[in-house]
């Protein structure tokens, strides 16, 4: 038996199927991970993310900190909004990838990845040690995304009738001084990437699905309430697996799948989260990506979209005529699309087509620039 | 609780075999293997004509989660396979022992036949399967 989060006694209510996922029982579908996803692309579903590792960092000089532990620019950010990076090793490597909220100028808020939290922890521990800063971990918290078009409204209608520590009021009213309009008010406010927090909730409009919608963290012990109230609001209890195929579908990157400690973020589509300027920024990293990017990047992280029948998937041949061989990172069925896609990793100089060896048979696919799905449409 | 008809055999592999009063096979996968499977989206069925020795790899059946060869059960011709299944891959999970039969065979050697899983052998046999 492996971890389990404050809302496991949820799912199996909800008769999921539960799985190992990086030490942790977690669910990877309730019924049909199909409908799963549909049902995030078409309404609102909510995940129980709980094992993700949430980090706070404190101090004078926590903005400095990340200014040198992570590759993108934290100065870049307002208050309370997101930032989307990763974390390099001195070699330019992914670490892992994270994101971190401005919350105050002495407190910044990071959720990185479960499978990689020791690694992870160890890293920021001994980086922090050159400043003034206090690296808290929160596993007392639990994160429960809420994805979709109709997401932030139904969070809307739960938050007008919890009380401030988000348990449900039964009665679905208000109960008059201990409401949370005051987060409610807040959270309807969000712009898309920025946070908020009132009484011990965090709301930030963020996920991994390429839909609208809201991750909440709040005390484990006020998860289950939680769940139950959005579960009230119809909000639909979503599975692993979809997790999966939506952030496929958006394009988003899966750590320890599409990269890792021995690729940078130049070959895996990331380059966009690296702040180069200002140049003076001596980011954990900074010197190798510049020498990569000096003397050329080999790989980049390109979609496929299969011409044929069939699936792609991970760690499938992929055959680029006259110059040489990749190979997919993440491949799946696209429930929106009814097709094959893929994230691969291919020779900088691949053109518009390729062959995916699919069980010793070629197959042609089509390149194309991720995403693929974007608020419920297809973009390919 | 898996689905197992009484008046079908079935393989450890999954598959189940309904002997048709013609002699040939109609064979599919199980409730239980696409339970196991998930959803599935895509389903590669052998050629009309092709022969297969028993235990031969002949199908493969895609689910989002997987992919997951099919093997005959006897060795025969390939008679006919369902077309239906390349627009319905879903088939599978709504209708595993109906309108998802997979393929039918002319069986070479019909004794083998003899050697498949009857229900109850099936059933024990996933049971102890799961532990």
């Amino acid at each position: 038996m492996g971890h389990q989060t404050p809302l496991y006694n949820e799912h199996l209510a909800l008769h999921a199927k539960i799985v190992d996922f990086a030490g942790w029982d977690m669910p990877i579908h309730y019924g049909s991970q199909v409908e799963e996803h549909h049902q995030v692309r078409r309404d609102a579903g909510m995940f129980d993310v709980s094992h993700m590792t949430i980090v706070d960092l404190r101090g004078l000089q926590v903005r400095a900190f990340l200014q040198h532990l992570i590759a993108n620019n934290v100065d870049k950010l307002k208050q309370h909004q997101a930032l989307y990076t990763c974390m390099l090793n001195a070699e330019g490597g992914v670490i892992d990838d994270l994101i971190v909220y401005f919350m105050d100028e002495e407190w910044f808020r990071m959720v990185v990845n479960a499978a990689t939290r020791e690694k992870d922890m160890a890293w920021i521990n001994t980086q922090a040690a050159a400043f003034s800063v206090t690296v808290t971990e929160r596993p007392e918290l639990a994160m429960i995304a809420v994805q979709g078009p109709h997401a932030r409204e139904r969070v809307y209608e739960v938050l007008a009738g919890s009380d401030a520590h988000g348990r449900a009021n039964v009665a679905g009213g208000r109960t008059p001084g201990a409401t949370n309009d005051s987060l409610r008010e807040q959270a309807a406010q969000l712009k898309p990437f920025y946070a908020a927090h009132a009484g011990g909730i965090f709301i930030g409009r963020t996920g991994y699905t390429g839909e609208d919608g809201f991750e909440i963290l709040l005390p484990g012990k006020d998860a289950a309430a939680m769940w139950r109230a959005l579960l009230g609001q119809g909000v639909k209890p979503i599975g692993l697996g979809a997790r999966d195929t939506l952030r496929l579908e958006a394009g988003m990157n899966l750590y320890g799948t599409d990269m890792d400690e021995t690729i940078s973020p130049l070959e895996c589509g990331l380059e966009w989260t690296v702040a180069w300027e200002p140049a003076a920024r001596k980011f954990i990293g900074r010197d190798a990506l510049e020498k990569q990017k000096a003397q050329g990047v080999a790989r980049k992280l390109v979609g496929l979209v299969l011409e044929d029948k069939g699936v792609l998937r991970n760690h499938q041949k992929v055959i680029v005529e006259g110059i040489g061989a990749g190979e997919i990172t993440s491949g799946s069925f696209a429930p929106t699309l009814g097709k094959a896609i893929a994230l691969a990793r291919v020779p900088a100089a691949t053109g518009a087509h390729v062959a995916v060896d699919i069980r010793g048979t070629l197959h042609p696919a089509r390149v194309v620039k991720p995403p693929f799905v974007r608020n419920n449409k297809s973009l390919i | 609780m898996s689905n197992i008809p009484k008046h079908l055999k079935y393989t450890k592999t999954h598959e189940w075999v309904e002997v048709q009063k013609d002699g040939t096979v109609t064979i599919g996968i199980t409730d239980h293997a696409q339970d196991l499977l998930g959803d599935v989206v895509f389903i590669d069925v052998p050629q009309v004509g092709r022969e297969l020795k028993a235990g031969e790899a002949c199908a493969v059946v895609e689910s989002v989660k997987a992919a997951s060869d099919i093997y005959s059960p006897v060795a025969g011709k390939v008679t006919a396979v369902n077309g239906a299944l390349t627009d319905q891959p879903e088939l599978v999970n709504k209708d595993a022992y109906g309108t998802a039969w997979m393929l039918r065979l002319k069986p070479s050697n019909p004794p083998e036949l003899n050697n498949l899983l009857d229900a109850d052998a099936y059933a024990s046999f996933i049971a102890s399967e799961a532990h």
